[in-house]
Order: structure tokens, then C-alpha cells, then sequence
């Protein structure tokens, strides 16, 4: 049990290591102000990470989920300019399509029984088209109500936090419940520790998937809506690769990419360290931006390694071969 | 050579339909002629444009035999293309251009392979790292401009022909009849499908399968970047955010059209370079059929929904060479699980 804990306790060590390396260099770090940023800056991937997060522990992966995002962006700004319908009417119409584009994918990923990485490529290729046709346009959202969602509450020190930011930490607490306090959640590990032995257990595979996909879904469409409120507008050009930013996160967040184990928290973590490194090229000012990147790609490395490490100690014995 | 034949069955009377189907929009599509003694023509255009999509699926064909799979090919390919155009634009010669950005290919390919085959790291996770990291490492080599040159020599890899015919597509065919000579008139390309199969068992029968694991990702690396070099000799520039961007997935899809299982096994090199001319005849065919180009995506996704159908364990019509198995996921190995 422990060794399925220490990537988790890593993530954090690491966390918080490299908060304080920035705090020594620019105290100014360690405010409310530099932490409500970080939530809301982060708030889309920190939502769209929960989902992908679900999806990888199934032993699964969602490449849509960027495709979809730019659609929910388009759809909302477009139909707030066409139509009359207000903006939570709308929201629930977004949540609804992209949860049944979710259950779809699973549903094909089930029944052709063909691997997630094609059938969701697919749907990625789908929702961005999906998005081209609404408007090749960057659309401007322009509603009271969404500068009501711009408000925020002031912090001790001045930090705000944002509807968006505390929409994300209610996202990754719903998310820590559904994976690990419910039935569902039970399944889904079982489903990633090998679909055999979760069919022996009594676990409907065909269900699961699909619930896991559009769950998936329904969090690309809130963390779309989230992005929209974030940049005020809907462009079907946005969020490419925010996919392989979510998985980068969920990794870096302990959770083992075959599957069957980690935790949603960890994907919090995860999505507040890249955060901080790109707050930590914003303070530094003399980085240039590919510096993101390629510490990013170390800390994949690092996070990879440390696990295998982990393994093979948790375990006695040599390294797995895997592949 | 009539058993070859029924292999590619399936991928070529699929790219038939695509041509039939653009055809019936635009009836002048397989129309070539020769203009200031060059070839050209619609026909000639998918040919000329696919050469990125059918090196990289070259490459990638041998890395999904295994069980594997390389996202970072498209990064791969903005960093040899960076460093070439980076070697020219510093008056190095064009030895030198091509040294650097095939060299650069093969160090790539090198990281990834010892990452998977000696680490043991999924193949999906480790590639995931240069994929990343790659675009970075391109940025800092053109110091985040778009690199452009004018060099006659490299820009003839990518703008140049050879009696009439467009140097890429000579590219890419030379390419992919090499790596298929080499894999099967040789015995390795039965090793690597053994790896891909089982590895463990591979291994009992003799097969080294680290130097091999580790070979597959380096040709896939240098099949990255001889389409980077040609990317970048085309728009006699480097453009490290663009170049190759998401070339990978159309790599992949190239691949799984070309019905070789993302479970490793059976592969047909030839097969997926006619699923990438499938891929390029889809993208051109539409723009050519008059459809505005927001349909591109749509229409694209439509089709390889149904190519999928088509290849479908449970719905298809169970065509050879159409073997994908399990309902799993993509390349991940789950052996680790086993021992939680």
C-alpha cells in the first residue's frame, strides 16, 4: 500500500521543493496573490485533468478533450450572440452534448473494440471540426452574467480567488470522491488493473467505459465553459495540445499511465507545478518561454523514473520488463 | 508476390474509393502533365504532400510492430529541420546541413529507444517526454524565430525534381522500399514482429530484443528527420513550432490504416505508406472538391470512423491483415500491473 502512496508523496515533495526554491529567490512568491493566480491561470487544465485522470487510471486515454474544449468555447459564444437563451441554459445544452460525445467514444471504444488512442483521435478531429463549422472567427462574449462569473473573493494579502479557481478545487474534490469513495470508482481501478480480472469481479466493462468516457466529456465541457469565462470569448483555434498538458499533469501527478493506480490529488499537484514553473518564467523575466517546455519534459523523466524506481523497490526485486 | 498482394488488398481498395470519390467531385484529379519540365497535376500534389506522413509512418510501422509507439516524431522532425537550417544559415555546407539534422534525428532516437528498451519504460510515456521537450529544444536551436535560409542545395531536398518528378516523393519511395527490402529480404523484420508478439518469448528464442527495440526507434528517428529535412527545404525555413505538428497522430492513423495492429505483431511497411496516401488524398480531395475547409476535419474524422468500422474485430468483415484484438488501450504494456 505504501508503494502505491510514494509517487503521491513525491509529487508533493517536489511541490513544495520547488515553491520554496522560488520563494528564496522572490519572496514575493508566497502570497495570496501569486497562489489565487496559480488556481485560476490553471483552472481549465487543473478541471479537464480530473477527467483525463479517470480515463487513465481505466487503463484508457482521451485525446479529445482539447478539441473539445475549443468547441465549448465556440458553441457558447456563438449561441449567446444568435440566440437569446441565457447563459446556464446554455451551459446545461454544452454539458449535455459533450457528455453524450463522451459516452459515444466509449460506446465505440467498447463495441469495435478498437484501442481508446484511435477511437479518441477521431473525436478529436470531430469536436475541432465540429468547432471550424460553428465560426472560424474568434467570437467575444458579451453577457451580464458572465461578469458575474468574473467575480471573485478577496483573500488575506490580496489574492483573489476566482469562481473559475474554486471551480477547479470543487472539481478535483468531486473528482477524489468519485474515483476513490464510490462503486464507480472501484470499477474503474479494476478496469485498469486488467479488464479480465475486473469482468471476473463482476464488473460491467461495457457500462464502465462508457461512463468513464463521458465523464471525461462532461469535465472537457466544464472546463470549456471555465476557459470562456477565463478568456471572454470562444475560438475554435484554442487549447490545441491541451490534451497532452492534461496527461503530462496526471503523470507528473503519480498516476501510473497503464493504469489501475493513482490519485486525483496528485493531478492537482501536478497541474500546480507546471503552473509554477511557468510563474517562475514570469518572475524570472529573462527565460525565454521553450525553457517551459524542456523543464517540463525533465520533470516527465524524473516523475518516470522515480516510479520505476519505486516499483522495483516496492516489489524486492528487478525492474518489470514492460513492453 | 500475389500473397503481398492480398496483404495490401484492403488499403488498396480503400485509397481507390478515396480517388473514385474525389474524382466524382473533381473529375480532373488524377489528371498529370508536364509544365517547364516538371510533372504536376492533383495526383502528383498528394503524392508531393504526403511525403512527411509516409516517411514518418515508415518509421512508425516498424516502432508499432514492436508494441511500441513514438509520439515525438513530429517534435523529432522540428529539430532536425531546425538544425539543418541552422548549419546552412552559418555557412556550414550542405554535408554538414544534412549531417546535423539526420544526426540530430538519430540522438533522438537513440533517447527514446534506451528509454523503452533499456529502462523499461512504456513506450507511450517515454516518447511523451521528447514530444514535450522536443518543441523546446527546436525553439532554443532558431532562438524561437521562424529560421529561414537560402541555400539551392537543401531547398532542392524539398522544392527540387529530378527529371520531372518532385524530389519528396523520390524521398519517401526510396525510403520506404530500403526499410522494406531491409525487413523483409533480411530476417529482421520476423524478429521485430516477434518482439511485438511476445516479448518474453522473443527473448527465450534468442532475439536481442534491447538492440533491436532500440534500432526500431532509431530509424523511426531518422525517418523523422529526413521529413523534417524535407519540411524545411520546402519552406526554406525552420519553423519550430509548426514544423511536423501533429504529424504523429496522422503517422499513427497512417499505420492503423494500414491494418498493422497498435498491438504490436504483423506489419506491412508498404501498407501504411498507402495508408498515408489515403490520409494526404482525404486532405487534398477535399479542398479540391470545393468544400469549405472548415469540413476538412469533420469529413476527415466521418472517414476513419468508417475505415474503422470496416476493420472492426467484432463488426468487420475479418479482411487479412486487419488484426487488432483487444479492447485496450493503445501500446501500454500491462505487464506491470500484474505484479501489483
Amino acid at each position: 500500500m505504501t508503494s502505491r502512496l510514494l509517487p503521491l508523496y513525491a509529487t508533493i515533495a517536489i511541490f513544495l521543493a520547488a515553491y520554496l526554491v522560488c520563494y528564496l529567490q522572490f519572496p514575493a512568491m508566497l502570497s495570496t496573490r501569486v497562489l489565487g493566480n496559480l488556481l485560476t491561470d490553471n483552472a481549465y487544465l487543473g478541471i479537464v485533468a480530473v477527467g483525463m485522470t479517470v480515463v487513465i487510471l481505466s487503463g484508457g486515454i482521451d485525446l479529445s478533450v482539447g478539441s473539445v474544449i475549443a468547441f465549448a468555447g465556440v458553441f457558447i459564444a456563438v449561441l449567446l450572440r444568435d440566440t437569446g437563451l441565457h447563459p446556464l441554459a446554455v451551459f446545461a445544452l454544452l454539458l449535455a452534448t459533450t457528455t453524450a460525445f463522451g459516452a459515444a467514444m466509449g460506446g465505440l471504444i467498447h463495441g469495435l473494440a478498437m484501442p481508446p488512442f484511435i477511437v479518441t483521435l477521431a473525436g478529436m478531429f470531430l469536436a475541432r471540426g465540429a468547432a471550424y463549422m460553428l465560426t472560424i472567427d474568434s467570437v467575444p462574449i458579451d453577457h451580464d452574467f458572465y461578469d458575474m462569473l468574473r467575480s471573485y473573493q478577496r483573500l488575506p494579502g490580496g489574492g483573489r480567488l476566482t469562481v473559475i479557481g474554486a471551480t477547479m478545487l470543487l472539481s478535483v474534490l468531486a473528482g477524489m470522491i468519485l474515483a476513490h469513495r464510490t462503486r464507480f470508482g472501484t470499477a474503474v481501478l479494476a478496469l485498469g488493473g486488467g479488464a479480465p480480472t475486473a469482468r471476473l469481479m463482476g464488473v460491467s466493462i461495457g457500462r464502465t467505459t462508457v461512463l468513464i468516457y463521458a465523464f471525461s466529456g462532461f469535465m472537457a465541457g466544464l472546463s470549456g465553459i471555465v476557459f470562456s469565462i477565463y478568456t471572454g470569448s470562444g475560438y475554435p483555434l484554442a487549447t490545441v495540445g491541451t490534451e497532452l498538458t492534461a496527461i503530462a499533469a496526471v503523470v507528473i501527478g503519480g498516476t501510473l499511465l497503464t493504469g489501475g493506480s493513482g490519485y486525483v490529488f496528485g493531478t492537482l499537484i501536478g497541474v500546480l507545478t507546471m503552473g509554477l514553473i511557468q510563474t517562475y518564467i514570469v518572475f524570472d523575466g529573462s527565460l525565454s518561454s521553450w525553457w517551459t517546455k524542456i523543464v517540463i519534459g525533465m520533470l516527465l523523466l524524473l516523475f518516470i523514473l522515480l516510479q520505476k524506481g519505486l516499483l522495483m523497490l516496492g516489489h524486492g526485486r528487478g525492474a518489470v520488463s514492460a513492453t | 508476390m500475389s500473397q503481398g498482394l492480398r496483404r495490401l488488398a484492403p488499403q488498396l481498395v480503400t485509397l481507390a474509393a478515396v480517388v473514385a470519390l474525389v474524382s466524382a467531385f473533381f473529375p480532373g484529379f488524377l489528371a498529370v502533365e508536364i509544365a517547364d519540365g516538371r510533372l504536376v497535376g492533383s495526383a502528383v500534389d498528394v503524392l508531393k504532400r504526403g511525403a512527411p506522413v509516409a516517411l514518418l509512418a515508415v518509421g512508425m510501422t516498424l516502432v508499432i510492430a514492436t508494441r511500441g509507439i513514438d509520439l515525438s516524431v513530429g517534435a523529432v522532425m522540428a529539430i532536425c529541420g531546425a538544425a539543418s537550417a541552422w548549419a546552412v544559415s552559418n555557412g556550414l555546407g550542405l554535408g554538414a546541413a544534412l549531417a546535423l539534422g539526420l544526426g540530430a534525428g538519430l540522438l533522438c532516437g537513440l533517447w527514446n529507444g534506451v528509454l523503452v528498451a533499456l529502462f523499461g519504460i512504456q513506450p507511450i510515456v517515454a516518447t511523451l517526454i521528447l514530444m514535450v521537450a522536443g518543441r523546446g529544444v527546436a525553439q532554443m536551436i532558431t532562438e524561437g524565430r521562424i529560421l529561414t535560409f537560402s541555400h539551392e542545395g537543401l531547398a532542392f531536398f524539398g522544392a527540387g525534381d529530378v527529371v520531372g518528378v518532385p524530389t519528396p516523393i523520390l524521398i519517401w519511395i526510396v525510403t520506404g522500399v530500403a526499410v522494406g527490402l531491409l525487413v523483409r529480404r533480411t530476417a529482421l523484420g520476423l524478429l521485430i514482429e516477434a518482439i511485438g508478439i511476445n516479448r518474453p518469448a522473443s527473448a527465450l528464442a534468442g532475439v536481442n530484443a534491447r538492440v533491436l527495440l532500440i534500432a526500431v526507434y532509431v530509424a523511426s528517428g531518422l525517418c523523422a528527420a529526413i521529413a523534417g529535412i524535407v519540411v524545411a527545404a520546402d519552406i526554406r525555413g525552420a519553423d519550430a513550432n509548426n514544423a511536423g505538428l501533429w504529424l504523429e497522430l496522422d503517422a499513427i492513423l497512417a499505420v492503423v490504416i494500414g491494418g498493422t495492429s497498435l498491438l504490436g505483431g504483423r506489419f506491412s511497411v508498404a501498407a501504411s505508406i498507402l495508408g498515408a496516401l489515403v490520409i494526404q488524398t482525404i486532405d487534398t480531395g477535399i479542398l479540391l472538391a470545393g468544400f469549405p475547409s472548415e469540413f476538412n476535419l469533420v469529413i476527415k474524422a466521418g472517414l476513419v470512423v468508417i475505415i474503422l468500422v470496416l476493420q472492426s474485430p467484432r463488426l468487420g468483415p475479418g479482411l487479412p491483415g486487419f488484426g487488432l484484438r483487444a479492447p485496450r488501450a493503445a501500446g501500454v504494456a500491462r505487464t506491470e500491473k500484474a505484479t501489483e
